[in-house]
């Protein structure tokens, strides 16, 4: 084992400083460390995407960088998606169209949307539906959440300031 | 939720799930979650099979073996039946190994990282022996002996003939063969296994929270193995990320979790990883299934004949045992159709490669994939199209007892088969595929008929004869003082949306809206005893009996409303949170009904005070059924199968909640799709295993599943009180039979028979490339394949 090395996580807006070892990865030192346990680990070889959250406003698979990768970036995991008691339109839309039963995978497909949908929000089903196919769902069969981020997609179309 | 209006029922509405607020925001609360004093790491046997003859430990490391554990019992579960030979698996390798993954060692430090290095440095000397991989080589004489006390490796075998079934045989017209192959799979949950076990000094309880399907069954279980009283135990099902069979089965680590948590008084976490997950996490499906069905002049089915060979894996799972792939298979292969003879040999074999267990379908993918083919070879042997060969054999009248012995209750086999047939239009694609096949290009269509057996009481387990014989369910609905419900459940969902469902079922009898309406489940000092959440069984077992208690609810608040109302109880409806009198406006809040019965009992002379009452139900079982259809192109250079549309005409009976009952078929049907191109478990000859990660090991994603064409039809079950038949695994059990009919029908002109699952783009290959001669239907296509 090695020494620890001290980072600050911006997490959902609030900092967390912790000491970590080199080798932990971010998606345990946001579970373990900063205790936001919303981000789920599924396979921690980078294939399922449960781990998905963004990082300077890009999705990222958790289990695949560093924690000292993160130090002083900003992080927006599942937590902070929300808006107080006003949920985001992608939770809303995964709630309505029936999006997630296990709801295990659920925090990492809600942070890939969000990602792509801030970064490119007249992307085409047919993409949409590739960057979905980045992240696996045991329960669902994909259909209600394609639904459901196309749905969402719409949503934060429309709610967009005119330009 | 919108408030309800009046005289409308909550049931059979799409109604959002109550379980989805928390799990959308990243509040939910899974095993992993917990933190703990201590973390284990199970050091695992990197080969198939030999004997240990060291485990060295680095020094001060505290590793525990099964030196340790000689006050613990093995995992031995019993089967009174089909000659099973009963067989104990250790709860860490005890002299032998017999599988790549077993636990051998477990290391215990103060953090997950730390018992990793440790367990990295824990060296193991094993003297390997000969291993046996495959079910069928197990057969052969000369074949390595997994357990001294199973000769020839046969661990359970059953057998079935009619009386008649030789005369019946000898009229045949046509016989028609079928071997089929199901290669070995996982049920993949998205979140692994894991436990966690904390000692309570104040009660000297353990809880124990787990991924688990079964959390009273594991209460059971482990206390028998280790020897404490199971009030000592508490066990604790929190979310768990999916199960799909793989979690009911009794863990080993969860008892050495337990084991520890005891000796230490202290709290020991596991977190499986995905790669224990894939090699030691339980698997599914791997099965040889040879068919000939003999068939009249008129192309009906007269006498099927049937040899499965079950691949079961080194151990004996708990509490199903290793009888349940071949002896299920066995009992429901008949599935809906109308034939009256039927010989069967079911055997259960025992291999160096790890545990088979329950998988969503169990054994009815399989079944279903052997008996699709079979009709469909049947169609193309008699010249009739693969609809018409189906209508002829589909069971019509009911009840109908199978040639095995099962009745199946009313259903709707034929019609589901003439919605998708009419939905899809055969000639239409007939025409559309041969026009295709002139540009090259390769189309097939494949139908699926198959019943589902659901929410079955003890009878069935008894008839199985399992030693446990879960099978009832009990429900506990209480009304609190404030007016909200509690219903208290032994079912135990996992993404199965039951707190809605019955939530939905709760609210109708008791005119309240589903959010007042509390689903208490995975806790099993909360919970009454029960036997989990698996075959299909909770909405029909836990759905009738949470049926029946609030209904004894709703009798008693009608005889205090009709105290308090002054008017006989058949005059007073229970709606919008309210008692009210037909016809008038006196009404009285069901609140204050709760408040009365609980404390002012003393005024109701005649009615028990309190307002709880339990449901117990037990019900026969009944038969959901449906009719799945795929459409697929294969590319013939490449191999690869796209599924172009997929048709499900379902039939469950009455539906609760039509949202979550049309997830359940697409989740299915996924995992179908899956079983069908793309999963797959692989050993070398040695045992060794070459899928280890979710990069050689591919559940389906959003581009292999199609979007789901779903029509239903509702016939509902005399065998259920809420009228509702279970629908969780049928999508899981029609799809694979569809995509390889389809499969093959796209190939026809090749004269090539693809009889294995999955079928990889390297098997549709191998199947072309070996063709003597390019088929002159060739289309298109220039060139050798
Ligand atoms: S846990 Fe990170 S991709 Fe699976
Ligand atoms: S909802 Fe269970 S894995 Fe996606």
């Amino acid at each position: 084992m090695s020494e620890k090395t001290a980072i600050t996580l911006h997490i959902n807006g609030r900092d967390y400083a912790i000491a970590v070892e080199p080798r932990r990865t971010l998606a345990d030192a946001i579970r373990e460390d900063c205790g936001q346990t919303g981000t789920h680990l599924g396979c921690e070889h980078g294939a399922c995407g449960a781990c998905t959250v963004l990082v300077d406003g890009e999705p990222v698979r958790a289990c695949l960088m560093f924690a000292v990768q993160a130090d002083g970036k900003s992080i927006r995991t599942v937590e902070g998606l929300a808006d107080g008691d006003t949920l985001h339109p992608l939770q809303q839309a995964f709630m309505e169209h029936h999006g997630l039963q296990c709801g295990f995978c659920t925090p990492g497909f809600l942070m890939l949307a969000v990602g792509v949908l801030e970064r490119e929000p007249d992307i085409s089903d047919d993409d949409l539906l590739d960057v979905l196919s980045s992240n696996l769902c045991r329960c669902t069969g994909y259909q209600n959440i394609v639904k459901a981020v196309r749905a969402a997609a719409q949503q934060m179309r429309g709610n967009r300031p005119a330009r | 939720m919108s408030t309800q209006s009046k005289g409308m029922s909550w049931v059979g509405r799409s109604i959002r799930r109550l379980e989805d607020p928390a799990l959308v925001t990243g509040r939910g609360y899974f095993t992993g979650d917990l933190a703990a004093a201590h973390w284990v790491r199970f050091v695992r046997s990197p080969v198939a099979a030999g004997r240990i003859v060291k485990i060295g430990a680095p020094e001060s490391a505290m590793v525990i073996t099964a030196a340790n554990l000689a006050s613990v019992k093995p995992i031995a579960p019993l089967l009174h039946k089909f000659n099973y030979k009963p067989v104990a698996q250790p709860i860490l390798a005890d002299g032998v190994v017999r599988f790549v993954g077993e636990p051998v060692a477990a290391v215990v430090a103060a953090s997950e990282q730390e018992a990793e290095d440790i367990a990295d440095a824990v060296v193991l000397t094993i003297d390997e022996t000969a291993a046996i991989v495959d079910g069928r080589a197990a057969l052969a004489a000369d074949a390595p002996q997994v357990h001294a006390t199973v000769p020839g490796n046969v661990i359970v075998e059953g057998a079935h003939k009619t009386d008649g079934f030789d005369a019946a045989w000898a009229r045949a017209h046509r016989i028609v063969t079928v071997e089929a192959r199901s290669h070995r799979q996982n049920a993949t949950p998205m979140e692994p296994r894991g436990g966690h076990a904390a000692y309570d000094a104040a009660s000297g309880r353990i809880t124990l929270t787990c991924a688990t399907q079964m959390p009273h069954l594991m209460r059971t279980a482990i206390a028998d193995l280790i020897g404490m009283a199971e009030s000592d135990l508490r066990v604790i099902a929190p979310d768990v990320g999916g199960g799909f069979g793989q979690k009911m089965s009794l863990a080993a680590e969860y008892v050495l979790l337990v084991w520890l948590a005891r000796q230490y008084k202290s709290s020991f976490a596991w977190r499986e990883d995905r790669r224990e997950n894939l090699i030691a996490g339980f698997h599914a499906r791997d099965q040889y299934l040879t068919l000939a069905g003999a068939f009249d002049a008129d192309a009906k089915l007269i006498a099927l004949k049937a040899d499965i060979i079950a691949n079961v894996g080194a151990y004996s799972c708990f509490p199903t045992t290793a009888g349940i792939e071949p002896l299920m298979a066995m009992a429901e292969l008949p599935g809906p159709y109308d034939f009256r003879h039927y010989e069967c040999r079911a055997r259960g074999v025992v291999t160096n490669t790890c545990t088979i267990a329950p998988y969503r379908g169990v054994s009815r993918p399989v079944n279903a994939f052997g008996l699709e083919r079979l009709m469909d070879k049947a169609a193309a042997a008699f010249g009739l199209d693969v609809v018409e060969i189906r209508r002829r054999n589909l069971v019509d009248r009911f009840p109908y007892t199978t040639a095995y012995g099962l009745e199946l209750d009313e259903a709707s086999y034929r019609q589901t088969l003439d919605v998708v047939a009419k939905a899809i239009d055969l000639p239409a694609f007939r025409a559309r595929q041969s026009e295709a096949r002139a540009q090259g290009r390769h189309l097939g269509i494949g139908f699926a008929t198959f019943c589902e057996r659901t929410g079955y009481g003890t009878a069935t387990f008894v008839e199985r004869g399992m030693a446990i014989t879960p099978g009832w369910e009990t429900v506990v609905v209480s009304v609190d003082q404030s007016g909200l419900v509690e219903a208290r459940i032994g079912a135990s969902p996992h993404g199965q949306g039951l707190r809605t469902t019955l939530a939905q079922i709760v609210a109708d009898e008791l005119g309240i809206s589903p959010d007042m309406i509390k689903v208490v489940h995975g806790d099993t000092d909360r919970a009454p005893y029960g036997w989990g959440t698996f075959a299909s069984r909770s909405l029909v077992i836990s759905g009738g009996a949470t049926l029946i208690a609030a209904r004894k609810v709703r009798t008693k608040l009608l005889k205090l409303a009709s105290h308090i109302l002054e008017a006989a109880p058949h005059d007073i409806v229970l709606e919008d949170g309210t008692a009210k009198v037909i016809g008038t406006d006196r009404s009285v809040p069901i609140a204050t009904l709760a408040h009365e019965a609980h404390t002012q009992s003393h005024l109701y002379d005649g009615i028990e005070p309190g307002l709880t009452d339990e449901g117990f139900y037990d019900p026969p079982g009944t038969f959901s059924n449906a009719c799945h259809v795929a459409i697929v192109e294969v590319d013939i250079e490449t191999g690869q199968v796209k599924i172009e549309k997929f048709l499900v005409a379902e039939d469950a009976g009455r539906i609760i909640n039509p949202m979550i009952a049309d997830g359940q078929v697409h989740g299915g049907v996924a995992q179908g799709i899956g079983n069908a191109l793309l999963e797959e478990i692989i050993y070398d000859d040695t045992g060794t295993i070459l899928t280890a990660s979710l990069a050689d090991y591919l559940p389906p994603t959003a581009r292999d599943v199609p979007e789901i064409d779903m029509h239903h039809l509702t016939t509902p079950s005399p065998n259920s009180v809420t009228e509702a038949k279970g629908l969780g695994e049928g999508g899981t059990i029609g799809a694979p039979a569809a995509v390889i009919n389809a499969i093959n029908d796209a190939l026809v002109a090749f004269g090539v028979t693809i009889d294995e699952i999955p079928a990889t783009p390297q098997r549709i290959r191998a199947a072309l490339r070996n063709l003597s001669s390019p088929s002159p239907l060739w289309g298109a296509e220039k060139g050798g394949v």
